[in-house]
This record gives C-alpha cells, sequence and structure tokens, in this order.
C-alpha cells in the first residue's frame, strides 16, 4: 500500500532583510514592464477597446523630478524588528551578559496545512475519529451513501485518494501421493525365426478352413458335432503316445541299423571281390535273418515283397503237415528293422498263400489253411481282416493254396483269384463289406481217378500264376503233377495241359520278360522250364532232392533261383552255364527245410524262408547278376527287348 | 571326440509315417513293448523320453545322467531343428544322431517329445 505524503505544514520563510544594493535595477526592471505592457497594449488594441489608466485615489502625484530622483534602498538580512539589547544573567561570571545572536527571523505569514501524514499521530487519530463517526451515524447515512459517493467522487483531488488492493488468501498449495500396487510383470523375450512366422500362418490357415467348416456344418444336427467333439477328443488323447510310438519306432530302427551295421554296409555297398577268380560260379552272402518268437514253431508257407516298399515284405506262417489244423500268422518285416516284425497278424487257421496288391500296396491277400480267403488292410490297425470268405459265400473246402490279385474290374472293384486244394479256382470281388466269387474253373480230375468218383475226388491246385502281359492267361499247377494253361474268358476248358512232373508241382512262374516261358518244380526233383507253344519241356535241370520252390530274378529273363528240401539254394544263369547252376549254397542248418525263395524287385537280394519260421536274406554276387560284357565305345541297350532277345536266342539254339 | 551329425529328414519314415498316421487307436501297451525291446537291443545302454517343456518323463538312466543328457541335448536338437527350419520352413528334422568315440545318441524328435537313446555301436 502506498500512502503519498501530504505536506502538513508549510512555513514560508522570508529573508525580509536583504538590502537591495541598487536602485536603478528597479528602475530598469520598471522600465521594462513598462514597455512589455506597451507591447501588450499594443497587442491588445488589435482586438479591445482602447484601454485607459485607472489611478487609485490615494496615488501620490508627484512631479517629474521626483520621479526621476533615485532613493537609495539598502536591503540587510537583520530583524528590524529584533531586540537589540537581550541580555541574560550568565552565572558564571555572576552577572548579565548581552546575547549577540538574537533570532533574525520575522514570519509574515503563518497557515496551517490541512494535509496531515496520514502515517503520523496525528493522522491516525483523524482516520480513527473518521471511522467511528462513519459507524456512528452509518445507519442514518444509509440513504445518503450514494449520494455521498458521488460527491466523493467529484472531489477529485488527486492527492487525495486511498488506494485499496488486497491480496485474497492463496490456498496453500498441497500435493497429495499414494502409492498403487504395481502391476505385475514379465520380462517376455521371442526371436520371430522363418520357420515359426511359417508355422503361425500354416496354424491360421487351418483354423480358418475349421472356422469355415463350422459356419457351413452348423446346419447339421448337433448330434453329429457332438459325436465329432468325441472323436476329437480321443484323437487328442491318443494323439501323444501316437507320436511317442513314431519316435520309438524311428529309434528302434536306427538301434538296429547300428546293431547291424556290418549287414547294412553288406547290403549295400559289398561286391565279392573273389568272384572274379571264380570263373562263372558265384556266391550268395547272407545278410540279416529275420525272425520272431512267437512264430517259432510255424513254417514260412509264403513270401510276397511289397511293390511300393522295396525294404517291406509279407510272410505268411503256417504248416504243411496238414494233419495237424494250426494258428497262423501274417507279419511284415523290413529291411529296416530285422529284430521285430512291422506289422503283425494273427489268424485262426495257418496262413498258405500270401499276395500284396500292385498298386493299393496296403491291400493283402490271404489263403489259409481252412479254405477261407481274407484281404487285411494295413491301414488299419487290427487283427481282424476287411474281408472274409464264409461258408455261405464260396468258401473252399481245402487249403487255399495261392491267391494273386487281379486288376480292378469293369465296376472298378478290386478282385482276385484263389486256387485251392478242392480243385477250384475262384475269382473274388470286393463289393462294399463282402467278398463276391466266381467259379471261373474246376481243375479237371486225373485219369486215375475212377468215372464215377471224379466228381467227388478233386485234383489239387498248388500253384497259379498269371500271363505278365496277358493278364487273363493263367497257368495251374496241380498236385498230380500237371500243369494247365487258362483263360478267365473260357471257364469251360482249359486251353493246354502240361505232363509236366512226376509227383506234385510245387511251383510254376511266367517269366517276366519273355511271353511263351515259364518254369516249374516239383518234388520229383526236377525244375523245367516250357515253352507254351512247346508240350515239352526246353529244360529240365535235376537238384538230387524235392524242389520246393522256383522263381525268376527281376532283372534278367536267363537267371532263375531254385530252393530244395535239403536247405540250398540253386542259382542258375541259362546265359552262361546251361547245365550247371552257377551257385549251389547251403544256407541254413541241417534238417531245416527251405520252403520259399523270392527276388527282391529292385536290390540283388532274395529272401528264403525255411520251416522253422525263418526268413533269411541272401546278396546275390556279382557272378549272378552278370550283365553282358561291355565292349568299349558301344553303348549296350538295356531293358525287357534286350532280356526277351537273349532269352529267345537261347531258344533258337535249341530248336 | 568325433562328432558326426547325420540328419535323417524323410527318407527313413515317410513310408512308414503316413501308415502310421492311421493308426490313431494304437494302444500304450504296443509303446511300451517298443520301449522295452529297445531298452533290450544290443549295446543300449539307457533311453529318455523327454516332453515338450524339456522334463524327462521316462528314463532308465540314473537322475543325474538322464539330467544332464536331457538338458544338453533338448539344447542341441532345438539348435539342429532351427537350423533346418530355417532353411526351408516346411522341412523338419526327424532325426539326429551323434556318433562320439565311445557311444552313438540317437535323438528322434517329435512334436511332443523327444526320444533319446544311448548305445554302444560296437559290441
Amino acid at each position: 500500500m502506498s500512502v503519498p505524503h501530504k505536506v502538513g505544514t508549510v512555513k514560508s520563510k522570508q529573508a525580509t532583510n536583504v538590502k537591495a544594493p541598487v536602485a536603478k535595477v528597479v528602475k530598469a526592471a520598471g522600465k521594462k514592464k513598462d514597455e512589455e505592457e506597451a507591447t501588450d497594449t499594443a497587442e491588445g488594441e488589435e482586438w479591445m477597446p482602447g484601454k485607459t489608466l485607472v489611478k487609485p485615489p490615494d496615488q501620490l502625484d508627484l512631479t517629474e523630478e521626483e520621479l526621476n530622483e533615485e532613493i537609495t534602498r539598502v536591503l540587510t538580512a537583520n530583524n528590524p524588528n529584533a531586540p537589540q539589547n537581550v541580555v541574560r544573567y550568565g552565572f558564571k561570571e555572576g552577572c548579565y551578559k548581552p546575547i549577540i545572536f538574537v533570532d533574525q527571523m520575522a514570519i509574515h505569514f503563518e497557515l496551517e496545512g490541512n494535509l496531515v501524514h496520514k502515517e503520523s499521530d496525528e493522522g491516525r487519530r483523524l482516520m480513527a475519529k473518521q471511522a467511528e463517526r462513519e459507524e456512528g451515524t452509518g445507519a442514518e447515512k444509509l440513504d445518503n451513501v450514494a449520494k455521498a459517493g458521488e460527491k466523493e467522487r467529484k472531489l477529485t483531488n488527486q492527492f487525495n485518494f486511498n488506494e485499496r488492493a488486497s491480496q485474497t488468501l492463496n490456498n496453500p498449495p498441497r500435493d497429495i501421493s499414494c502409492q498403487t500396487e504395481p502391476p505385475p510383470r514379465a520380462n517376455f523375450s521371442a526371436t520371430a525365426n522363418q520357420w515359426e512366422i511359417y508355422d503361425f500362418y500354416v496354424e491360421e490357415l487351418k483354423r480358418r478352413e475349421k472356422s469355415k467348416e463350422k459356419q457351413e456344418g452348423q446346419v447339421l444336427n448337433k448330434e453329429e458335432d457332438k459325436s465329432k467333439k468325441k472323436i476329437i477328443q480321443a484323437e487328442t488323447q491318443s494323439d501323444d503316445i501316437t507320436q511317442l510310438a513314431h519316435a520309438a519306432k524311428i529309434i528302434e530302427r536306427m538301434v538296429n541299423q547300428n546293431i547291424f551295421d556290418e549287414v547294412a554296409q553288406d547290403f549295400m555297398y559289398f561286391e565279392d571281390a573273389a568272384d572274379e577268380f571264380r570263373g562263372e560260379k558265384g556266391t550268395l552272402l547272407p545278410l540279416w535273418k529275420l525272425q520272431y518268437d512267437k512264430a517259432k514253431g510255424l513254417s514260412v508257407t509264403a513270401l510276397c515283397w511289397n511293390p511300393k516298399y522295396n525294404d517291406l515284405f509279407a510272410v505268411g506262417l503256417g504248416s504243411y503237415e496238414f494233419t495237424q489244423e494250426e494258428r497262423g500268422m501274417l507279419l511284415f518285416y523290413t529291411l529296416k528293422n530285422s529284430s521285430y516284425p512291422e506289422f503283425i497278424f494273427n489268424t485262426t487257421s495257418g496262413v498258405m498263400c500270401v499276395d500284396i496288391h500292385e498298386q493299393l500296396s496296403y491291400l493283402v491277400a490271404v489263403g489259409l489253411h481252412d479254405g477261407c480267403v481274407a484281404v487285411y488292410n494295413l491301414k488299419k490297425k487290427s487283427d481282424q481282416p476287411v474281408y472274409n470268405s464264409t461258408a455261405s459265400s464260396g468258401k473252399h473246402r481245402g487249403a487255399v493254396m495261392q491267391v494273386k490279385w487281379q486288376k480292378d474290374d469293369l465296376d472298378s472293384n478290386h478282385n482276385f483269384i484263389s486256387v485251392s486244394a478242392d480243385g477250384r479256382v475262384v475269382s473274388w470281388t470286393l463289393v462294399k463289406h463282402e467278398l463276391v466269387f466266381t467259379d471261373i474253373i474246376k481243375l479237371p480230375a486225373t485219369d486215375k481217378v475212377p468215372d464215377d468218383l471224379k466228381d467227388v475226388i478233386a485234383t489239387a491246385g498248388t500253384s497259379l500264376d498269371f500271363h505278365k502281359q496277358k493278364d487273363h492267361h493263367f497257368l495251374v499247377a496241380t498236385e498230380a503233377g500237371k500243369i494247365h494253361k487258362g483263360s478267365k474268358y473260357y471257364s469251360s476248358k482249359f486251353l493246354e495241359t502240361y505232363d509236366a512232373h512226376f509227383m506234385t508241382v510245387s511251383r510254376v512262374r511266367w517269366n517276366p520278360f519273355h511271353p511263351n516261358v515259364f518254369i516249374s518244380c516239383g518234388w520229383d526233383w526236377m525244375v523245367k522250364i516250357w515253352d507254351q507253344t512247346i508240350k515239352s519241356p526246353i529244360f529240365t535241370f535235376e537238384l538230387k532232392t524235392s524242389v520246393t520252390d522256383v522263381a525268376w530274378a527281376p532283372y534278367s529273363s536267363t537267371i532263375f533261383a531254385a530252393i530244395t528240401n535239403d536247405g540250398k539254394v540253386h542259382v542258375f544263369d541259362l546265359s552262361i552255364n546251361k547245365y550247371e547252376a552257377l551257385c549251389q549254397q547251403k544256407v541254413v542248418s541241417k534238417k531245416t527245410r527251405l520252403l520259399h525263395i523270392e527276388f527282391n524287385p529292385v536290390n540283388p537280394i532274395i529272401i528264403v524262408g525255411d520251416d522253422r519260421g525263418h526268413v533269411i536274406s541272401l546278396k546275390l554276387s556279382p557272378n549272378l547278376r552278370k550283365k553282358p560284357k561291355e565292349k568299349k565305345g558301344q553303348e549296350l541297350p538295356k531293358g525287357p527287348e534286350v532280356e526277351i532277345a537273349k532269352m529267345e536266342q537261347l531258344l533258337s539254339s535249341l530248336r | 571326440m568325433l562328432i558326426m551329425f547325420q540328419l535323417v529328414f524323410t527318407s527313413v519314415s515317410v513310408a512308414t509315417r503316413n501308415k502310421r498316421k492311421t493308426h490313431l487307436c494304437c494302444d500304450m501297451a504296443e509303446v511300451e513293448d517298443t520301449l522295452k525291446r529297445i531298452q533290450g537291443y544290443n549295446g543300449v545302454i539307457g533311453s529318455i523320453v523327454v516332453n515338450a517343456e524339456g522334463i524327462p518323463i521316462r528314463t532308465t538312466l540314473d537322475n543325474s545322467t538322464t539330467v544332464q543328457y536331457v538338458g544338453l541335448l533338448h539344447q542341441l536338437t532345438m539348435k539342429a531343428r532351427s537350423t533346418i527350419r530355417d532353411i526351408d520352413p516346411q522341412n523338419d528334422l526327424t532325426f539326429l544322431r551323434i556318433r562320439s568315440k565311445k557311444h552313438e545318441i540317437m535323438v528322434a524328435p517329435d512334436k511332443e517329445f523327444l526320444m533319446i537313446v544311448i548305445q554302444s555301436p560296437t559290441e
């Protein structure tokens, strides 16, 4: 707050006793004044009427002389009224002493000022009084407040104002803070690889497809959804086990690979260098021996390579001792795991023959000892066959000796043909959930049987093979030693009959290359090679004991292998030696009979099955799969034509 | 130590995998049988089954050895798989063999499990 000071009293001090030193100065000044006045008048004349000097009445009339007389006036600083003889008693001297210094100040005019300093005592007092008065007369003057205000406003004394300012109470600033519980934190770090992104996209796509399906399927019954859910649950539950099974399977194979590392190396890379010095002779190198504990008492009754996976093959287990009806087994081994079968199917009756479908390699036709034929599906993990023939549906009355898959019929149903000990050749068609049979032909009774029993005593068929090119032509071998050539389209009669063997014909097979040549073997120790146009064999080999099986090599038209009861494998190459086997090797111990042989369609190995349920794989030495010698700079043609030509050459040399 | 990695991608088991996938009804007994057989094979020292979190759920080795093998091999397998999948996301690791002077360690990774078998190769 600022309150301007007000001057309370002004005391004017006048130096009255100042003597004027020169009177002339005054005169001069007077003259000047006159002149100024004159000029004033001159100026004034312009707008005013003539001005006349008015003389006061008591003015002295002075003459010119008197006017010109110089009067000297001296101004001093002494107060003329001041006493000059003021004495005071001096106690010191004990006498009156004149005081030289007298107060020279004379006061001409004195006026009490009405401005009082506000902060002075008087000011405060006045203000307090005023306040009291206002309070006292507040009520009375209430009406006049406005007027008074106006009046006050009118009094515009610029020095008389109160500037009032007030400072409102400032709210003191206050800080309020509180601490919340910190939100849970977690460090997360991950790298987004290309493949993680890929996985995510794949999952997302799947989910979208699923949701789409759901939207479409919402119209469907809820029951179906429920059942689906159940299936899904079952799947997820079994998922972990399945996955572990897969890992375990791989591991098992790898462990086996490590154990049989040398065998695997031999299988892949070993070529017997000694063959060069043996001339034309060759050897067989035993590789894996495949066995299964539960199949110990059974004999191998059938072997069949899987056409799609050339390390996988089927083994039929049963018995040739027809007196005892026994259990049987269908096993699938892979060379990748020689310790344990890949698939195991138990059958109530002994398995007699097995065939795997050419295109659908999961379909396996099986002929049983009790006359049933059955079809197993490897994709369905159940011990039961998907198709089974029953007594009402044309079941064989004797053991089924051979089954062969056929091309799909016109309605694209799968079908196969079987031959049995009851002498019938039957075609089986897989229709929905059952096997439909069609009799193709009945084997003619032998001459030894009396005429009246010909319908009762049947000729047992033992082997069946279809022509590689003309797939309706087939050969059936019988227990009586005959081989019949028939066609699926002529069910009344066989086209040809060969008097092949004196005893049971154990196997007959077409040559895989030459359309006219087939081979047969029998218990009469003979292996015979035939030209279908000639009734007598073109080659005959005697192996000194009954021959149980014979097979053509898939890589050459002139190579075949036969096995005999004494446990020997005989390998022939007609283009090299027409009289002797290139290799005669005993592959099993004494008393063990070999029963079946099969060539691997791709690799140079054979598998043989014995009567103890074992399967042995053997590798053919280089001499046993010799190709014609290559001349330098001459590309040898390859392929079936060459093989046919080779066989043809052989035949022509004999004719 | 001589280490040999053999990454078997698809050749070994694709053929049979398709077949096996349909066998969802695989019962526990069959897997148990397989595991038992593996343990019984020549030269197999131990087998461990590890779940997705890297925790051994089944082992034939003692505790400390198991933990050590699992800890190390899990990392190695993940790294190997990452390598394969980084090169081609559609590819995947199916098998890992580590051949050392003394042992061969075989690892078969799957989506959920990791199966480890330690075998003495020549016995």
